[in-house]
């Protein structure tokens, strides 16, 4: 199947979604995505940061679609005609969306753990307003724990469902899920209980702001600081290939290997995470690629040269 | 008089009794659909006399049963939509509370044609002593071979029955229904698949309206040809409307579709006029909170001077400028009297309580409207906060999972759209607006008439 984003045109198997087939394609074409993560059935749709416009439907019926369409959930057709970036209305709206997911954010990003690896920064940054009109209070919830490795920081959740559906994933039955609705809809592990599951340290890597951090690892360390290194152990439950983030011959913690997009390769166990802490227990492989501009690669991050601007008056850089 | 169909015995005593249904002619659609009509007769039928959804879309009904996937060894699905919680609409709770029967022969009829064995009725969680109305109902009509196996002969088997949700508005969407009787959290599904392909149990379903099933039995018994009759164009037929606000007979009302709205408000037949005397008509919403609402001249004239006619296309005439739309039939007049700042800051109040909190723009969008116009109405608004509510709804507006985003925009757009005025006041006489007594001595008619003095 034939599908054309932003004009560059593409071929893909049935079945694809308009974003998997903007990640084939690379670059600045692929859509933002908040909630869809591929390690985890049936995410996507509930962000809204990655609507784009379908101006062609298909080969055979050529109608543009009447509304800006999740591309994450929608399947590209034969034909298909995409516009991501090359719409104003379809930027227009991603401004929006992200405006209204930070409204009730706290924006505690200096005493946030996540803050550096956290997308809701990186989106705000690349497709977000410089500054809104909301001035009224913020809703806000109390801090809880789901067990006693992972803390629940409701504030700064933004509802991906990210969570709620790998623990659906990883758990014969119901254990994680929303309370009550709208604004004031809560992630809970039913008054507080922990995941039981042996997988259940993985949704910490999947949320996607500071919502959910690792007890064992929280206010140790920024993440900056690290140096995340590609680490394997031999290990009974799951694959045993993590990633360890060491300070100098110290791991911190341990956590998924990174994929792009703010994705992961596989999951990983909760001994393995929250228990095998010492070099010993772990082989390091080597250090692991962080794309440039990273916040975690810091020593790359610097601003292109042709951007700086010295203003001697005020003696800025 | 226009004819009555919904509510042609109305009035009748113990009408929800099913011997006094029974005299009156009631089943008698069951017994000739089962009896000498195919399904697909029943749905031809249905097909002529152009019924339209009465939930709120308008959709043509045998269309939306026409979209249904017939996959190998899955049952059809047919689903009831009483969960009636549009503020302003309270016409399902009227049929099913004194005419029960009435929907139960229209389901029989539908779920024939569409080859359903299992039908539920989805009723809102408030309406407790209806769900008993209706159980017992459900029971005579199992004791009188009307529902069960072999239904008088024919073969054809099927049951119904009576689920309550829990009170949520967004339960009404249909998706939300589906999910909600399955056990799990109202929250509406991802469209594509639509129900018709993959709905309760992802098996095939229809969903409708309460009014849109129990008017099959009507049209089965006389005739797609003779309902088409009724009403202009593309709206035939008659419709609920569920009047309220300030008239003097506020109620339930059956209307031939094409009634010009101005009959409708004033005649004695329906809602009477104004309820006191000396004060006009200042605003309309014409189909349930989620519409938009419109100003005395609007509501009664197009803006090509034509009378505005209760039909889905008049209602419409003018898009989302200068129209609004039929919607669920809840007809809220307001006098000049009302504050349409308080008006529009209840209802964002209410879609700020009942949204699912599901995708990100209706979770956040309907929470900052309701907290604006609360500042506005009790005289905390500023200037900015005017333009800022049109641009809030543009946020929201078309960018949701499902149109409940657009249900909670769509009347604060208009209210700003037609009622700009008002809400200037509100800025500009802060400490007026914090110290009046609503709806009590201070009408706001009296600021307004005051105020648009000094701003000329
Ligand atoms: C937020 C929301 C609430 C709704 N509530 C109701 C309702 O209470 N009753 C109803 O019949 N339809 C309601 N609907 C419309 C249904 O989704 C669906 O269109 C309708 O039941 C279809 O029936 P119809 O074709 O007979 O109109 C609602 C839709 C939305 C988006
Ligand atoms: S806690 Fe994190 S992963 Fe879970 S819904 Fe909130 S933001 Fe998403
Ligand atoms: S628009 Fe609102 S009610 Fe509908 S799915 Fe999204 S959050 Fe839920």
């Amino acid at each position: 199947m034939k599908v054309t984003i932003d004009g560059h045109t593409i071929d893909v198997e049935p079945g694809t979604t308009i974003l998997q087939a903007a990640r084939k394609i690379g670059g600045d074409i692929v859509p933002p995505a908040m909630c869809y993560h591929s390690l985890i059935e049936n995410t996507g749709g509930n962000c809204r940061v990655c609507m784009v416009k379908v101006a062609q439907g298909s080969e055979r019926d050529p109608r543009p679609m009447p509304k800006l369409v999740p591309s994450c959930k929608t399947e590209v057709q034969d034909g298909m005609v995409v516009e991501n970036i090359s719409n104003p209305n379809v930027l227009e709206a991603r401004k929006n969306v992200v405006e209204l997911l930070l409204i009730n954010h706290p924006l505690d990003c200096p005493v946030c753990d996540q803050a550096g690896e956290c997308e809701l920064q990186n989106l705000s940054f690349k497709h977000g307003v410089e500054m809104t009109f909301f001035e009224e209070d913020k809703r806000v919830f109390e801090m809880t724990s789901l067990g006693d490795k992972i803390k629940l920081h409701m504030n700064r959740c933004i509802v991906c469902f990210r969570c709620v559906k790998l623990v659906d994933q990883i758990s014969p039955e119901r254990q994680h899920g929303l309370l009550y609705r709208g604004d004031r809809a809560e992630i809970s592990s039913y008054i507080q209980k922990a995941v039981d599951s042996e997988w259940s340290g993985n949704i910490i890597d999947v949320c996607p702001v500071g919502a959910l951090t690792d007890k064992t690892f929280r206010f140790k360390s920024r993440v900056w600081f690290l140096k995340p290194m590609e680490a394997h152990r031999d290990c009974d439950t799951c694959s045993g290939n993590a990633l360890v983030w060491m300070f100098g011959n110290e791991i911190y913690r341990v956590t998924m290997r990174n994929a792009p997009y703010g994705e992961h390769e596989e999951l990983i166990c909760n001994t393995c995470r929250f228990e095998k802490k010492n070099v010993s227990d772990w082989e390091i492989i080597g250090p692991r690629e962080y794309p440039k501009f990273s916040v975690i690669n810091q020593n790359n991050y610097v601003t292109p040269p042709k951007k700086v601007v010295i203003n001697a008056d005020k003696r800025l850089l | 008089m226009g004819r009555k169909i919904i509510l042609k015995h109305d009035g009748t005593p113990n009408l929800k009794d099913y011997e006094v249904y029974r005299k009156l002619g009631g089943y008698r659609a069951v017994e000739k659909a089962l009896k000498i009509m195919s399904p697909a007769d029943v749905m031809e039928q249905v097909k002529i006399s152009g019924l339209r959804g009465r939930g709120g879309a308008g959709f043509p009904t045998a269309l939306k049963w026409s979209f249904l996937a017939h996959p190998e060894g899955k049952p059809i699905y047919l689903l009831c939509n009483a969960d009636e919680s549009e503020p302003g609409t309270f016409k399902d709770r009227y049929l099913m509370q004194y005419n029960p029967h009435f929907l139960i022969d229209g389901m029989i009829c539908s779920a024939y044609a569409i080859g359903a064995h299992t039908s539920y009725i989805y009723v809102r969680g408030e309406y407790k002593f209806i769900i008993r109305i209706l159980e017992k109902a459900i029971q005579e009509a199992y004791a009188n071979g009307w529902l069960g196996k072999n239904i008088l002969g024919s073969g054809y088997d099927l049951d119904i029955y009576v689920h309550s949700g829990a009170g949520a508005y967004i339960c009404g969407e249909e998706t939300a229904l589906i999910e909600s009787l399955e056990g799990k959290k109202g929250h509406p599904r991802m469209k594509p698949p639509f129900p018709a392909i993959a709905g309760l149990y992802g098996c095939p379903t229809v969903v409708n309206n309460v009014e849109s099933l129990a008017v099959v039995s009507w049209i089965i018994q006389n005739g797609g040809e003779e309902y088409a009759k009724i009403g202009v164009g593309r709206s035939t037929g008659t419709k609920l409307i569920s009047a309220s606000g300030n008239i003097k007979n506020p109620g339930v009302y059956e209307i031939e579709l094409g009634l010009s709205v101005n009959e409708f408000l004033y005649s004695d037949e329906y809602c009477g006029g104004m309820q006191f005397q000396g004060r006009d008509l200042k605003a309309v919403v014409a189909g349930g909170s989620s519409v938009p609402v419109l100003p005395k001249n609007l509501i009664l004239k197009t803006v090509a001077g034509e009378d505005r006619l209760m039909t889905y296309e008049s209602l419409s005439e003018g898009g989302f400028e200068t129209g609004t739309m039929l919607g669920s039939g809840g007809f809220i007049v307001y006098d000049e009297a009302q504050c349409m700042v308080r008006n529009t800051w209840n209802f964002s109040r209410f879609y700020h309580d009942e949204s699912c909190g599901q995708c990100s723009p209706c979770r956040e969008g309907t929470g900052w409207l309701e907290k604006v116009l609360y500042r506005l109405e009790h005289g905390e608004g500023n200037e900015r906060d005017i333009d800022q509510l049109v641009a809030i709804t543009k946020k929201i507006e078309g960018n949701t999972i499902c149109p409940f985003g657009d249900a909670a925009s769509w009347p604060v757009a208009s209210a700003v759209r037609h009622f700009r005025h008002e809400f200037e006041y509100h800025v500009k006489y802060r400490e007026k607006v914090k110290n009046r007594k609503h709806f009590e001595t201070e009408p706001m008619r009296l600021f307004m008439s005051e105020f648009l003095k000094v701003e000329a």
